[in-house]
């Protein structure tokens, strides 16, 4: 009996540092629209800033509490940095640009931690006064984890009293509902967006630092919390603070108990209870249903056009000069080409996804890596041959899409890409934990191909057969009665549901489609590496194809081939760097900031019309989907 | 005209507005003089409602001058054109609906600005006996009418020295239009100029000093309401429906 009181308390002490976290990105994103990816990286930092000043403040306990909330507060000094200096520009940008951004401010975090606090955990510092324990029904029970669970409540009230009894928070409700209203009273909406984040953040901040005496600071802290936040919130309902206070307890009990039940299968039940809840409620515990969207998060999109006479020209040429490659360039090149190769591959199938499909995956790496890990298992346990396991690699990518798209389709928008990135991290620490199959961290080593195609040029001309053909059935896709009725629900879901189009069947079969291709790029990458490790699912992988999509442009087809070598070129430059992260980091920043249309966007902005790179537009133009008109 | 002299609250010269790449407003001028209330005539689709967002640097505006109180405000964030003391009332009424009437009323609210009203909330709830029975409830279960008289009480806790008002007896009753009417009379009265934009010529004529009529984005006549009211060739022209 005192076992189980225990736990459970011990369950509510656990929710509340995650309600703290998850509070604070659903206020952001209720006025701003933003989904702050570097949510986690907040938390991570109220930790290390925590860590820092409760040894700065000595032991008492006034300095120990003082410490945190200053932790909290020096969060909120770089939420104000991120929102001032970043996010300000790109309020009227598409929302993806916006998550790319803090994707990029991730990456910096990263690495300003690293240079600041090393690689080492760093073990939370004790709270003075509260180390002792007290003992219920005579199961020891830590007096901070007592604390712990007032804290959750203390917040939640707070929070309640500061937006239904303060004239900012009744602005903020406001400007939940319409931003532009509040600002047509006369209300400064960059003020108070800039004070949401920075109210935002420092939750963040001070949810990190309150679990530290229960727990530590590490480097591995901010996609481990976003994946659980996003999780959180979407079960909680987005928007909805006391959803998420009850989501962060139900899954932090689940959490608790799951591990006296099934200490290995915390996560599988986690992914079982948001499977459940989402079926039954798909807008989540205290959510309010969408308005089902009538603009895609991808911005205005131009129609796509078959490809003109002089574009289909220069892609022959490219074919060529890829044939021709091995007698010019040195076995290193060639390897670099055929990371290309796979990489243009995998960034086309998400750009398949989002550009055509109007679906923004935030962890299509589940199913890159998915077909990796396809395609090394069955070399591995079933001493399947190359060509069938290169075969079999989309099969896998594609099954595991089948069953992360069948609940995934039933949201749309942001939660749809926050569900998928929650996924795609539950797939990761499967491969992560389960190291009886998977070999863990370790990797699965020696998946060679066959003895025919194992020297550099065979594969390399391999891995150009199959990428082609890959990008090519893609792109025939798109210019298929599939692909028109995919675009017409990407346009208009009401309008395609209206003239017969089973819109959630045809986003699933997209999804699938995708992500077979994913996997079978993710086949292809295993086979030129002999080897897979969980990195290949993991979230940064799959904002890495983001990444690719978004250099070379969302508008054209050929952009994530463009975007693909850009990146791997990006890449290898930076890579040599001790803080290559931070490089990259301020690199998308700054490409954000810079060429808001991409690179290849950019470029063919400028040339597009003057090359006739695509097929004469025709009566095309007038039927290109603008935003709604509204005189 | 009817200025006689006095320079005008608000002045509009000249201005092309878009939304997008759409091009809505041609070389639309028009100005309201102080106490007066002007209204904007036109079908659907004119160009009324893009003339007022336009105004509440809510649209795009490439050329031309907007004055208010004789300072240019074009450009300006529309933020920063309510506190000078335009007050908005939308189109469609858009109350916060998961606020409070009372919460909405809070949200409109501003600093006493010399040389017009300052109102309270419970100098509304006099105007407005409805929304006093009402303050506690969400704005989202009021009915149409109570939210159009909603949001120009809003409109008013920002102590506006002039007011744009926009199509605010669309889709109502006739008997809550009659109350409008009553209010705009009452803001009339305060000496708050309005700028009205209305499709329903009658609920004009009640309450409207001058006119302008609008067509596919353009002004296609202005004059004093009572010569509009018989002038049979522009309402064929540009109001019939």
């Amino acid at each position: 009996m005192g076992v189980y009181l225990v736990q459970f308390l011990s369950g509510l002490a656990s929710a509340s540092a995650l309600f703290l976290a998850a509070s604070g990105l659903s206020i952001i994103f209720g006025v701003t629209r933003v989904v702050n990816f570097a949510h986690g990286s907040f938390y991570m930092l109220g930790a290390y800033f925590g860590y820092s000043l409760v040894h700065r403040l000595g032991g008492g306990a006034i300095g120990f509490w003082v410490a945190l909330l200053l932790a909290s507060v020096a969060v909120g000094l770089v939420g104000l940095l991120v929102e001032t200096v970043i996010l300000r520009r790109l309020y009227k940008a598409p929302e993806l640009f916006q998550l790319i951004a803090t994707f990029g401010v991730i990456l910096i975090v990263q690495d300003a931690v690293f240079w600041a606090w090393g690689a080492e955990n760093l073990l939370g510092p004790r709270a003075p006064g509260l180390t002792g324990i007290v003992r219920i029904f005579d199961v020891p029970m830590p007096l901070y984890e007592l604390a712990l669970i007032a804290i959750g409540p203390l917040v939640l009230l707070a929070l309640w009293m500061l937006f239904n009894r303060t004239r900012w928070g009744i602005l903020v409700r406001a400007a939940t509902e319409d931003r532009e209203m509040v600002g047509a009273l006369g209300v400064n909406q960059s003020l108070l967006f800039t004070g949401v984040f920075v109210l935002g953040s420092m939750l963040a901040g001070l949810g990190g630092a309150v679990q530290l005496p229960k727990g530590d600071a590490n480097l591995l802290m901010d996609f481990g919390i976003l994946a659980e936040v996003f999780v959180v919130t979407v079960v909680g309902g987005m928007g909805s603070i006391l959803g998420a206070f009850l989501a962060a307890v139900l899954i932090s009990e689940l959490n608790t108990f799951g591990i006296l039940v099934w200490p290995n299968g915390t996560l599988v039940l986690m992914f079982i209870l948001m499977a459940v809840i989402l079926v039954i409620r798909p807008t989540g515990l205290l959510g309010r249903p969408e308005t089902i969207g009538h603009k895609t998060e991808t911005g205005a999109s131009q129609v796509v056009l078959p490809a003109g006479p002089h574009y289909k020209i220069f892609v022959a040429l490219v074919l060529a000069a890829l044939l021709l490659a091995p007698l010019a360039v040195d076995s290193f090149i060639l390897v670099l080409v055929t990371d290309i190769l796979v990489l243009a591959l995998f960034a086309t199938s998400l750009h398949f996804l989002m550009s055509t499909g109007g679906l923004v995956s935030f962890g299509h790496a589940a199913f890159y890596g998915g077909g990796a890990y396809a395609a090394a298992l069955l070399v591995t346990y079933a001493a399947t041959p190359f060509e069938l396991a290169l075969l079999l690699a989309p099969l896998g990518g594609g099954l595991l899409a089948l069953v992360v798209g069948w609940f995934c389709v039933r949201l749309s928008g942001v939660y749809f890409a926050m569900l998928t990135l929650a996924f795609a991290q539950v797939a990761w620490s499967i491969v992560f934990q389960w190291s009886e199959v998977t070999n863990g961290d370790d990797g699965l080593l020696g998946i060679w191909p066959a003895a025919w195609a194992s020297g550099t040029v065979v594969f390399y001309y391999v891995a150009l057969a199959v990428a082609a053909a890959g990008i090519f059935l893609i792109r025939r896709v798109v210019f298929a009665p599939f692909g028109y009725g995919l675009r017409a629900t990407r346009d208009s879901m009401l309008r395609a549901a209206a003239i017969g189009i089973d819109i959630k069947r045809q986003q699933l079969a997209a999804f699938v489609f995708a992500g077979a291709m994913a996997g079978l790029a993710g086949g292809l990458f295993a086979f030129s590496k002999g080897s897979v490790f969980p990195d290949e699912m993991s979230i940064p992988r799959s904002f890495d194809a983001l990444l690719m999509v978004l250099l070379g442009g969302l508008q054209s087809l050929s952009g994530p081939v463009v975007g693909a070598a850009a990146f791997t070129w990006l890449h290898d430059e930076l890579i040599s760097f001790e803080y290559w992260r931070l490089l990259v980091g301020l690199a998308i920043v700054a490409l954000v900031l810079l060429f808001p249309q991409g690179l290849g966007g950019a470029a063919r902005h400028h040339l597009g019309r003057h090359l006739k790179l695509e097929a004469s537009p025709g009566t095309l133009q007038g039927t290109a989907p603008g935003k709604e008109q509204q005189a | 005209m009817a200025m006689k002299g006095s320079s005008p609250m608000l002045e509009v010269r000249g201005i092309h507005g878009y939304y997008g790449q759409a091009h809505i407003l041609s070389d639309v001028s028009l100005t309201v003089a102080k106490g007066e209330i002007v209204v904007l005539v036109g079908r659907n689709g004119a160009g009324k409602s893009t003339t007022i967002k336009s105004i509440m640097g809510m649209v795009r505006v490439t050329a031309g001058s907007i004055a208010y109180q004789g300072e240019e405000i074009l450009g300006e964030p529309s933020h920063r054109i309510a506190r000078r003391g335009l007050g908005y009332v939308p189109e469609e009424r858009r109350v916060f609906t998961r606020l409070t009437v009372q919460e909405n009323l809070d949200c409109g609210r501003q600093p006493p600005r010399e040389g017009t009203r300052h109102w309270t909330a419970d100098d509304l709830f006099d105007l407005f006996p409805n929304l006093a029975e009402a303050r506690r409830r969400l704005a989202g279960t009021l009915s149409g009418g109570e939210q159009q008289m909603l949001t120009i009480a809003r409109t008013l806790m920002g102590n506006p020295g002039c007011i744009l008002l926009d199509e605010p007896s669309e889709g109502l009753a006739p008997v809550v239009v009659e109350q409008i009417i009553k209010v705009v009379q009452q803001i009339k009265a305060q000496g708050i100029p309005v700028l009205l934009s209305e499709q329903n010529l009658y609920f004009a004529a009640l309450v409207s000093d001058r006119a302008y009529v609008i067509e596919t984005g353009r002004i296609r006549y202005e004059g004093a309401m009572a010569e509009l009211e018989h002038n049979e060739e522009v309402r064929q022209q540009y109001l019939a429906v």
